[in-house]
């Protein structure tokens, strides 16, 4: 403290310490500082009064506006609730039909379903519902259960291939692997699936493939895909004649699915959404398809 | 390099720890051959193996004149620190820049599992965290302790021991992580056997840094040197509360905390915000506190506010975890304390900030001169506006739009890459010259490229990262009239596309910074020393230190 000199720039006293070179000056705490560090401080105080704060061993000091985060909870979701209650109990309680004759809560439908559809089916749906490779696409109006909204609600609640007791079942046998098929039929049934939405297909050279696959076709697909190979809703077949397909319609990726078999798998929505969640989403998934020309 | 300070006896005491290490990797290897712990264990035992070699072959080589040691500062583990701080920032940024990527374009993880998110996240974080901050505050507070004490580390082993034991540590940590281990704490993810080595390391540099203070030949002690020693100590107690736990068997990785539910959670967020303060503030301004003025050649604007600041940080700061945990099962109380006294930490904070912009005061044309220097002193602005920031996120009504948002990533790099990343450049580009004996770095020109590719980078990453907060935070409690959420999930992630796009980009400049500096740095360590006058400057004082001289300090 013996050697206190002066800084030249600001004009303050150093407070004498010295460390290989660098000196402090003694400068007090500025004005503004020290009332900034009150207002702070008279803040705190003011919010301990208030709001629930300090611990008296098994209580606590619960504050003059006697708030409590979770009864704030609770009166938000009841607030939010009584807000939504008009729209859905009509839901609930109105038809497929009549709701979507209703311009008004079918604004409700295409809002809200957006919400549930992109927190609960998008993950594998995508976001714009168009499926992708495994994945169906909702919005081709090309159904594998049936696309009436009582339908698609039914396939949310219950789920396909699912742990749901009335799941939906429906099964593509490995024709090829477990050996039902030699493997010239599984080729020659696929030459004849694949020229079914591709009849420019079916030229001389592989039209004997095709009639092969075609007597093959009648004995061990046609149970469920039936005979015309349009496909059965009960049985969760799919139409084989158009150009939508989940797995890819490619000659190679039909072999595939034949020999290899095919099971989807969709969880069922009971638990986790409300009855009239699950309304809105088959009435939001109806009109994603019935939008598209 | 590393072996001619030390006596024979020094390099056979030295071989010794390494033996006792390789037996615990040993132990690890045989216990845990069935788990990922036995991988970890033969790393050890490889490493401490290698150790032992190299210090084998030389150990008949020349020895050093002890007697010169009390009037010589022991450099060596500094400037091996240094380079492994470098090291550590280029891995850990790029790793940043990485995942960064992984968000905008997640099939970069390539299906492969030690690429997933996951567990490079965690590699990022401590990369730059542990690895580079770590290292450099490490390096920085052995020479800063030396200097300012005018007194030479207290030990010849025990640095080495300390320096390279926790880059171990990090070793493991990083490792692990890719194989898939963690304890799921942030910041502390490292399993227990990672823990135990830490503390035994740890208390190591805290016995070591004392017995230098002690040494010291100056009657008081620098306020960079409090700072340190808060650093040291608040770190180890929280890194052994809060990472208490019981290991599922000797032979397994995996434990479980002894904390549960929410006190769990508590826990890990007063470790967490004070790891924040105690590990990248205290740590750091210890280093500000002494590179800032000697850069600046101007004394510290205030000592005074030097103390106001020094106690209300580490006071206030210990309170202040629980804003973490607002609107959580935590009880109300809990978060109206770290809310209250997170605001009252405001004043001391920004007291540091400006302490350190007004000793510039009389300097400024060199801080415009300067990227040094200007490095140092941007460090002490997003010092300042960071912890203006955090002070206002842990409003528990701010806290509610801004918690589980992109804010709170742009918050934390605000202070990680504006504040932590700044001051350290700014201070290893003052150091380097003067521990190498150069009159200067060997390229001014790309100083300032680095600082300019720092401070865009920057810049570019905080507001990409405040504008994909703010907008997440807002379609997450968007209502329609109807009273359902308007947005799902998923529209909130499209809408953040752009921005993660930005964020890579703006790590990537910084990163870009880094390079340029490690190339610097390295050209600087190859050019031929200064005039030996400069150097003459830098010694301690030997007077008092006759006693100390022959001791072999382990």
């Amino acid at each position: 403290m013996t050697d206190r000199e002066r800084d030249p720039v600001s004009g303050r006293e150093t407070t004498g310490h010295e460390w290989n070179g660098i000196k402090e000056l003694d400068t007090p705490v500025p004005k503004g500082i020290l009332i900034f560090l009150i207002v702070t401080h008279v803040f705190a105080i003011l919010w301990w009064l208030l709001m629930p704060a300090w611990p008296l061993g098994w209580t606590y000091t619960k504050g003059l506006l006697g708030t409590n985060q979770h009864e704030r909870v609770e009166q938000q979701l009841a607030q939010a609730a009584v807000a939504r209650s008009a729209w859905e109990e009509k839901i609930a309680s109105l038809s497929f039909d009549e709701i979507q004759a209703n311009e008004q809560l079918m604004n409700i439908v295409r809002q809200f379903g957006h919400k549930l559809f992109g927190d609960n089916c998008a993950a594998c749906h995508r976001s714009d519902a168009t499926g992708g490779s495994n994945y169906p696409d909702l919005t081709d109006d090309d159904w594998i259960w049936g696309g009436e909204p009582e339908t698609i609600a039914e396939t949310l609640r219950v789920g396909i291939n699912s742990p749901h007791g009335e799941t939906r079942m429906g099964q593509m046998p490995a024709f090829g692997r477990d050996q039902m098929l030699e493997r010239d039929q599984v080729v020659n049934v696929a030459n004849y699936v694949y020229s079914l939405s591709h009849p420019e297909y079916s030229t001389a050279a592989n039209i004997d493939r095709i009639e092969a696959g075609h007597e093959v076709f009648m004995t061990n697909c046609a149970s469920c895909h039936g005979e015309d190979a349009l496909g059965s809703r009960e049985m969760g077949a799919p139409n084989l004649t158009d150009k939508a397909w989940i797995y890819g319609g490619d000659l190679q990726t039909i072999i595939s699915s034949v020999h290899g078999g095919r099971q989807g798998h969709m969880p069922t929505w009971e638990e986790r959404l409300t009855p009239v969640e699950i309304k809105v989403l088959a009435l939001y998934v109806r009109s994603l398809s019935v939008a598209r020309p | 390099m590393m072996v001619s300070q030390l006596t024979r006896g020094e390099r056979q005491g030295s071989i010794l720890i390494a033996a006792a290490v390789a037996l615990c990797g040993l132990a690890l290897a045989i216990a845990g051959r069935n788990d990922p712990l036995g991988v970890h264990g033969a790393f050890v035992l490889v490493g401490s193996v290698a150790l032992i070699a190299f210090l084998l072959s030389r150990l008949d080589s020349p020895e050093p004149d002890v007697s010169r040691r009390p009037s010589e500062y022991y450099d060596d583990p500094i400037k091996v620190g240094i380079a492994l701080s470098m090291i550590w920032a280029v891995f850990g940024m790029f790793v940043g820049v990485w995942v960064a990527a992984e968000l905008a374009w997640p099939s970069l993880n390539f299906n492969t599992a030690w690429l997933s998110f996951g567990r490079l996240r965690p590699a990022h974080t401590t990369g730059v965290i542990f690895g580079f901050g770590g290292n450099a505050l490490i390096a920085t507070s052995f020479h800063v302790v030396q200097r300012t004490s005018r007194a030479r580390l207290a030990g010849q082993i025990s640095p080495w021991f300390v320096l390279l034991g926790y880059n171990l540590f990090c070793f493991l940590a990083v490792t692990g992580y890719l194989m898939g281990l963690t304890q799921s704490k942030e910041y502390a993810e490292p399993e227990w056997y990672a823990d135990l080595w830490l503390v035994v390391v740890w208390v190591t540099y805290f016995v070591l840094y004392l017995r230098t203070i002690a040494r010291r030949k100056e009657p008081h002690i620098y306020v960079a040197n409090w700072y340190f020693m808060a650093f040291i100590v608040v770190v180890a107690i929280l890194h052994i509360v809060n990472n208490l736990a019981i290991p599922v068997s000797l032979g397994h990785a995996w434990s479980y905390p002894i904390w549960s539910g929410v006190q769990d959670a508590m826990v890990q967020w007063w470790y967490g915000h004070n790891a924040v303060a105690f590990f990248l503030t205290a740590g750091f301004l210890g280093m500000m506190y002494y590179y800032l003025p000697k850069r600046a050649e101007r004394p510290i604007f205030s000592y005074r506010l030097s103390i106001l600041s020094f106690w209300g940080i580490t006071f206030f700061y210990m309170w202040a975890g629980s804003h973490h945990l607002h609107y959580t099962a935590l009880p109300h109380w809990v978060q109206t304390l770290g809310m209250t006294f997170s605001i009252m930490l405001l004043v001391p904070s920004w007291a540091s900030a400006g302490n350190a912009i007004l000793t510039l005061n009389g300097a400024w044309h060199k801080v415009r001169d300067d990227a040094t220097l200007r490095f140092m002193f941007v460090a002490a602005v997003f010092y300042g506006l960071s912890t203006f920031e955090g002070s206002f996120l842990a409003i528990r009504p701010v806290n509610s739009l801004s918690h589980y948002t992109d804010w709170t990533v742009g918050h934390v790099h605000a202070g990680a890459l504006g504040w932590v990343a700044l001051i350290t450049f700014g201070s290893i580009y003052t150091l380097v010259p003067s521990l190498w004996k150069r009159e200067r770095m060997y390229s001014a020109a790309l100083v300032e490229v680095h600082f300019w590719l720092a401070l865009i980078g920057t810049l570019i990453y905080v507001f990409a990262m405040w504008n994909s907060g703010i907008v997440q935070g807002l379609m997450w409690r968007t209502y329609t009239e109807s009273g359902t959420l308007a947005y799902s999930f998923l529209d909130s992630l499209v809408a953040m596309y752009p921005y993660y796009i930005a964020r890579t980009l703006g790590g990537f400049l910084f990163l870009l910074g880094a390079i340029v500096g490690c190339y610097n740095i390295w050209m600087t360590v190859r050019a031929s020393p200064a005039a030996a006058e400069t150097a003459l400057k830098d010694l301690p004082d030997a007077r008092w230190a006759e006693g100390t001289a022959t001791t072999p300090a382990e």
